[in-house]
């Protein structure tokens, strides 16, 4: 049958995911209650990241699917941080 | 009595998948939009966005992630369980799922309802008397916060018909795509909320 859908992933690597992900979201209500002054967003946005990496890699199969899928959500998250940086050289420079 | 199989069956599994992952990034460009539109009035209203994120409830928005978290993981075994030829496993797992997704809702219906009691809703007095930060806040918390359950509420919707398709045996070991992109659409609801929880509760 169809190579792709061979693969199965084992039910214990959804928990291992699932508690990194929970341990995750702990650490940022951890950090954001201590002031880190101006690194408090960025340290709670760098664990979001983090955390939806892991959700496309394996809650998403972006890791055993076909490349093809990687590259695509590559793009657009690309795309997506073109508009931001155009967005805020506008506001910063205006 | 099993249907014989079709040698010419009609069907294009990966055409499917890609045709869910195109529309997931309608989705992302969406509320990607809405994140943009955030940050900008973030950056020009930074006092105001502080004062106005106090008012939310770091403790039920830290309850729903962990909600959502976990039925993600439920809806992604399911997927697993289909594959190890398990219909009762896969079907208790996207049951657990819904309900997970209906908790959710019960708790958001008490954090919206306790801020409007509270007199905090767009275009209430009590809000037309504060900043125009505070405004900003508020209009976005319940526009992304309204579009994103929503989206909960598709999402229950979606994973439900794929169920009744799972008991009736529609859905097998070597079938299972629209299952997969029901999970796919859940994780979408879950990515968004990873953002969505830090901007908007967690902010000092």
């Amino acid at each position: 049958m169809e190579k792709e859908h061979t693969h199965i992933v084992k039910y214990k690597t959804y928990v291992f995911v699932l508690i990194a992900l929970l341990f995750m979201t702990f650490a940022s209500v951890a950090i954001t209650s201590i002031n880190l002054g101006p690194y408090t967003v960025s340290a709670a946005l760098l664990l979001a990241s983090i955390k939806s990496i892991l959700v496309l890699l394996i809650f998403m199969h972006l890791k055993f699917d076909k490349k093809f899928y990687s590259l695509m959500v590559g793009g657009v998250l690309l795309l997506f941080a073109c508009v931001i940086f155009i967005t805020f050289l506008d506001y910063l420079y205006r | 009595m099993n249907k014989p199989a079709h040698i010419d069956e009609h069907r294009d599994d990966e055409g499917a998948k890609t045709g869910m992952w195109i529309f997931i990034f309608t989705e992302l460009i969406l509320f990607g939009g809405l994140f943009i539109v955030y940050s900008v009035y973030r950056y020009l209203n930074p006092a105001a966005f502080h004062l106005a994120a106090e008012e939310l409830d770091t403790f039920i928005g830290t309850v729903n992630t962990v909600i959502l978290l976990v039925s993600s993981m439920t809806i992604a075994m399911s997927i697993s369980a289909i594959q190890y030829k398990n219909k009762k496993l896969t079907l208790i797992l996207m049951s657990v799922t819904i309900l997970l997704a209906a908790v959710f809702m019960v708790n958001k219906y008490f954090e919206w309802s306790g801020k409007i009691s509270h007199g905090i809703y767009p275009g209430s007095p009590t809000l037309m008397e504060a900043s125009q930060g505070e405004i900003l806040f508020f209009g976005l918390y319940y526009a992304m916060t309204g579009l994103h359950a929503i989206h909960i509420i598709i999402g229950v919707a979606f994973i439900a018909y794929v169920m009744v398709l799972v008991a009736k045996d529609e859905i097998q070991h070597d079938n299972f795509v629209i299952l997969e992109n029901s999970g796919l659409y859940w994780h979408l609801v879950d990515l968004i909320w990873i953002f969505l929880f830090p901007l908007f509760y967690l902010i000092t």
